[in-house]
């Protein structure tokens, strides 16, 4: 289906601790983002990545392109555009009926191709579950390294992609890279970057690649697609304020005094890993490496410890106010604003607070 | 029908612990466990094979110590159990680790009957990396069908499979053929106590275990450290933020004050949000 896997340069001992990229891969250059275009509209975890993918690309001294795949040409052009507006320099086009839906096998073969005859040195896809589910196919045919849900993307002092995330369950940092291989391919989740200023008018090269798979030809049929009634899921992730509670509430009863707060505060609320791991709340309401990665203006954590895997969900947060017993909680190492207190004593007397603020303003104004 | 599920033991993680001082991980007493997310595929494996008969073979890759949660899986009433170990396979990453699974499920196909679906879980909880089972069906040629959250028909004798994925923004209904590799979604099912004689059996149980050569690999550059296109560079604690967090004092106020001197600091570092939250509250 794909071309044949390119070889690394024959080594004689551990592969890849020293950079020696073999010839056939240096003319990989230039830094590109798959472009998540379902059901007709740009996830915005693509435009984040475009925003960071910017940055990566200015340092190698190389282009920025996006990979937009699809079946609709008029949501394909609206793509494109935003994609040049976000910061690319090409984007690169796919558009086939067969692309309708989002099948593994269609998706791997489209994004692959291009891989193969256009030669980026970066692929960046968003760790969405179609982003995952794609990326570890085409990194396998391509057989190079793909790193999962990275939190920080820098260029090294010998122009390779440093890719860091949290390793062993989220209690510490790692930095991996794919020295002697390309493309170095890396997932972000959505929210870890901030969206990038738009640039109205801003505009590039549009290539158009041709998909060469029939529909006869794919095995696997969409039947039906049930859209999401429910858009909670992605609201916490955008979501301007967010309250959210950890062990220190003691019991699930004491949840509703989290809610209560990001109620008064036309908040989301949700909450630490273990509380999903207790069943308290769903596994959608998680904040973290593993659940949400949020940015929100305001984030209210409440009987969170602040373990990295959590910290690396929230830290891009504007404001952080972590409500702690343990004056030593982690969560005081990245919190802008500090109370030791008990969470379930705070929480109802911080909704009065907000509660009499705003009321009284709203009589007075 | 034949049926395999990969599981992977792991540190409970609930259960690690940073030193405070030296940052390196504390995982002396760290108990192992199944990785939770496998037992989700492991129930749907058992379930299908009680409804249309069967086999299920479990198959893990790991230290010898890996047997344990093999023989585990075989107290939930899986057939047949496989270790696939070698100091070869030490520090692989995702590629070389879809490579050893993929030679071995090859292998188990000569020996026990080529399976028609081989379940994973969705991720690990140590990895989080979810790359391992798109690895193994890529390499394997097999259809591949992650998140996927009910197997809503399966026709062996036609070979077809219908099932309801996870997918952005809803639930994808999609059919395709056999063999297919599917990761299962968390929360689907519940794994079965096992019966009494599941337990006597799987304590009587020989585990099937091969090292490299066993499992037909002939390429150990494909395998481990050497087959493992990324590195590690550096593991590390991140490091507190610069400014330390500004404290409210608790001395001497009542819950209602120290509340009320949360909000006034807020306000006072976003203005903006009180704005914002004048404009909600008026509009509600």
């Amino acid at each position: 289906m794909t071309e044949a896997p390119k070889q690394a340069a024959p080594q004689s001992s551990r592969a890849g601790t020293k950079k020696e990229l073999p010839e056939h891969f240096r003319a990989y250059k230039h830094v590109w983002v798959a472009v998540e275009c379902e059901h007709g509209a740009v996830h915005p975890v693509s435009y984040e990545l475009l925003g960071e993918g910017r940055k990566l690309a200015d340092k190698r001294g190389a282009e920025l392109a996006g990979v937009v795949m699809g079946s609709d040409a008029a949501s394909i052009a609206e793509a494109v555009a935003a994609c040049f507006e976000y910061g690319a320099d090409i984007v690169y086009t796919v558009t086939d009926p067969v692309l309708t839906h989002y099948r593994n096998e269609a998706y791997t073969k489209a994004l692959t191709d291009i891989v193969n005859k256009y030669q980026p040195e970066i692929l960046l896809l968003g760790a969405t579950t179609l982003g995952r589910d794609l990326a570890g196919s085409v990194a396998t045919t391509l057989r190079t390294g793909l790193i999962a849900d990275c939190t920080e993307l820098a260029i090294d002092e010998e122009g390779s992609l440093a890719a860091t995330r949290p390793t062993f369950g989220g209690s510490l940092l790692c930095t991996i890279m794919t020295l002697n291989f390309r493309p170095q391919m890396a997932t972000v989740r959505p929210r870890v970057f901030s969206l990038p200023e738009r640039t109205p008018g801003r505009s590039g090269r549009v290539v158009e690649h041709a998909l060469g798979l029939a529909e006869e030809d794919v095995v696997t049929k969409i039947l039906q697609f049930i859209a999401d009634r429910d858009s909670n899921k992605a609201q916490l992730a955008y979501a301007d304020i967010v309250v959210a509670g950890g062990l220190g509430l003691r019991s699930m009863e004491n949840f509703q005094l989290v809610k209560a707060l990001a109620e008064v505060l036309g908040a989301e609320y949700g909450g630490s890993r273990p509380l999903v791991q207790k069943g308290w709340i769903p596994a959608e309401r998680q904040i973290g490496q593993t659940g949400k990665t949020i940015r929100p203006k305001l984030y209210i954590a409440a009987g969170i410890s602040g373990a990295i895997q959590h910290r690396v969900g929230v830290e891009g947060a504007d404001l952080i106010v972590a409500i702690n017993t343990d004056p030593n909680a982690q969560i005081f190492q990245f919190a802008h604003l500090g109370i030791v207190a008990d969470a379930v004593e705070i929480l109802p007397a911080l909704t009065r607070a907000f509660q009499k603020h705003l009321s009284m303003n709203r009589l007075a104004g | 029908m034949h049926i395999v599920v990969c599981l992977k033991q792991v540190p409970d993680s609930a259960q690690i612990r940073v030193h405070p001082v030296t940052n390196t991980i504390m995982r002396q007493g760290v108990p192992t466990i199944i990785n939770p997310y496998d037992l989700f595929a492991l129930e749907e494996a058992l379930r299908l094979r009680d409804r249309l008969g069967g086999e299920v073979t479990v198959l893990t890759m790991g230290p010898p110590m890996a047997e344990d949660s093999l023989r585990k899986a075989l107290t939930f009433g899986a057939d047949r159990a496989v270790l696939l170990t070698d100091r070869f396979f030490a520090g692989s990453d995702t590629l070389a680790t879809s490579f050893a699974l993929a030679s071995a499920l090859t292998k188990i196909g000569e020996e026990f009957g080529v399976p028609e679906i081989v379940f994973t879980g969705k991720q690990t909880i140590d990895g989080d990396t979810a790359q391992v089972g798109p690895g193994i069906a890529k390499r394997l040629g097999l259809n591949q069908l992650t998140y996927v959250s009910k197997i809503a028909g399966i026709d062996p004798d036609a070979g077809t499979i219908k099932v309801e994925r996870r997918a952005e923004g809803g639930v994808q209904v999609l059919s395709t053929r056999l063999p297919v590799l599917i990761t299962m979604l968390e929360g689907v099912n519940e794994i079965r106590r096992g019966t009494l004689e599941d337990a006597y059996r799987a304590s009587q149980a020989k585990i099937v275990t091969w090292n490299a050569a066993g499992a037909g690999i002939t390429d150990m550059a494909m395998c481990g450290l050497r087959g493992s296109p990324t590195i590690v560079k550096k593991v590390f604690a991140p490091t507190a933020r610069a400014e330390a967090a500004h404290r409210i004092s608790t001395t001497d106020l009542t819950y209602d004050a120290m509340a009320a001197a949360v909000m006034g600091e807020i306000f006072k570092r976003q203005p903006v949000l009180e704005d914002d939250l004048m404009r909600f509250a008026a509009g509600r």
